[in-house]
């Protein structure tokens, strides 16, 4: 099929299906009134019962917390899918001639990665308390990795991030996730039923696994992210030095 | 509803047009990044922080990162 | 007019699927992808706003406040930052086009080959 048939093609279905979407919206509840009795009744009860006063994160690491272990293993496979497609054989990388030259921007470019990193450090802590949690501070933890890179050059990266060390904190959280789990299970209850010591709300030790699961999640999310940009910027260095 | 939420879609809807439209892809990576941006203020007026934050740290950090790095690849490591 | 927020994720969802179709290089199409995507972020958090509510996190304002739903926002949490791992997937596999075929416009791989 030619382009401009495609493109007619598309122009009739899109005219089409976004009909049937815009039926669709109308039928909702208006935009403000929502009835949703399952988020008002966690909004009551969340924080006298988990000691967890963001409700959003004890609702993706308790309530519904077997939905995030399935969210966190299509991150471990789509890592691995990445690594497949982009790990030939190697051997030892050789030169690397990609050093930055400028002294000033190697300095500010280390003292803003240990500033990220704290940063991480404290939205990962804080994940029950305010807005936060394992997700988005592993995400912050990866960038501070990355900034050394950017910063310094490819061999320094490389020696703050050896391979078997990625592995096995990726592997360490993913099935931390998973034990903690089982756990529950050995204690007599569900799988992943919050078992643990709750503490005073609005402090850092507190809700629980809640907290538990939050770290796993941290160390997976960092290392699969910190472990995606390795894959991706090895296949750089291979290809720089087949066209050198 | 309030200009503010209408305002802020109006951003969203104006710069997911422009990311479709971009051709050029060096200013894809810029121009996908704003999109990520206009959609953490829309995040933000919808009272989401915690969706707002990951939005914004992986349109920040980790999107551009792998963009970036796949137009390189594409240019044959230049 | 309070159909708006929807009405702008149906908009982001078809002009996505329209970047997809029309792409001419693999980069363009997988971003277009992820507008796509977003899309679904922005209906769901449509959908679980009342107004007058606040962010349901109560660590400065007593409980009984009214607050947004909070199972959307769970939801969607998790999927901005899985989604951008799955845009990653589909990036290296382009690389690998590249390399292999030596292109990166889909118009002008047709056919498959061995």
């Amino acid at each position: 099929m030619t382009r401009r048939g495609r493109l007619a093609l598309f122009a009739v279905s899109a005219a089409g299906l976004s009909a049937l979407l815009l039926w669709a919206v109308a039928g909702l509840p208006d935009f403000g009134h929502f009835q949703g009795r399952y988020g008002a009744t966690l909004n009551k009860v969340a924080v006298s019962e988990r000691h967890a006063t963001n409700v959003v994160t004890a609702i993706v690491f308790d309530y519904r917390g077997i939905d995030t272990l399935g969210e966190e293993f299509i991150l471990f496979t789509s890592v691995i899918g990445v690594a497949l497609l982009l790990r030939e054989t190697r051997d030892e990388t050789g030169r690397i001639h990609d050093a930055v030259r400028s002294d000033a921007l190697r300095l500010v470019g280390i003292a803003f990665a240990a500033v990220l990193f704290t940063i991480g450090l404290y939205v990962v802590a804080h994940g029950p308390i305010t807005p936060g949690g394992g997700f988005q501070g592993g995400v912050v933890l990866a960038g501070a990795f990355t900034l050394v890179y950017l910063a310094g050059d490819y061999r320094a990266y490389r020696g703050l991030t050896p391979q078997p060390a990625l592995d096995f904190v990726e592997g360490a959280g993913a099935g931390g996730y998973a034990v903690i789990g089982i756990v529950s299970m050995l204690l007599g209850s569900a799988y992943l039923h919050n078992f643990g010591p709750f503490g005073t709300p609005g402090t850092l030790a507190s809700a629980g696994t809640i907290s538990m699961l939050n770290l796993a999640t941290a160390l997976e999310v960092t290392a699969a992210f910190v472990l995606l940009f390795t894959e991706f910027l090895e296949d750089l260095q291979l290809t720089r030095e087949q066209s050198a | 509803m309030i200009p503010l939420q209408a305002a802020a879609m109006a951003l969203v809807a104006f710069f997911a047009l422009a990311v479709v439209l971009t051709r050029e892809i060096v200013r894809l990576a810029m121009i996908s990044s704003a999109y990520a941006l206009t959609l953490v203020v829309l995040f933000v007026i919808f009272q989401a922080p915690d969706v707002a934050l990951s939005e914004l740290v992986v349109g920040a950090v980790a999107f551009p990162l792998v963009i970036v790095v796949a137009i390189v690849m594409q240019r044959g490591g230049e | 007019m309070s159909y708006l927020p929807y009405a702008l994720a149906v908009w982001i969802f078809v002009v996505g699927i329209y970047g997809v179709v029309s792409s001419r290089n693999f980069v363009h199409l997988v971003v277009c992808l992820t507008v796509t995507q977003s899309s679904t972020y922005v209906l769901l958090l449509a959908i679980g706003y009342t107004n007058g509510g606040t962010a349901p996190i109560f660590a400065d304002v007593p409980q009984t406040s009214k607050a947004v739903d909070p199972v959307v926002q769970a939801l969607t949490l998790t999927d901005v930052v899985v989604s951008v791992t799955v845009a990653a997937l589909l990036l290296a596999l382009a690389i690998q086009v590249q390399k292999r075929r030596g292109t990166m416009n889909p118009d002008e791989l047709r056919e498959l080959r061995g």
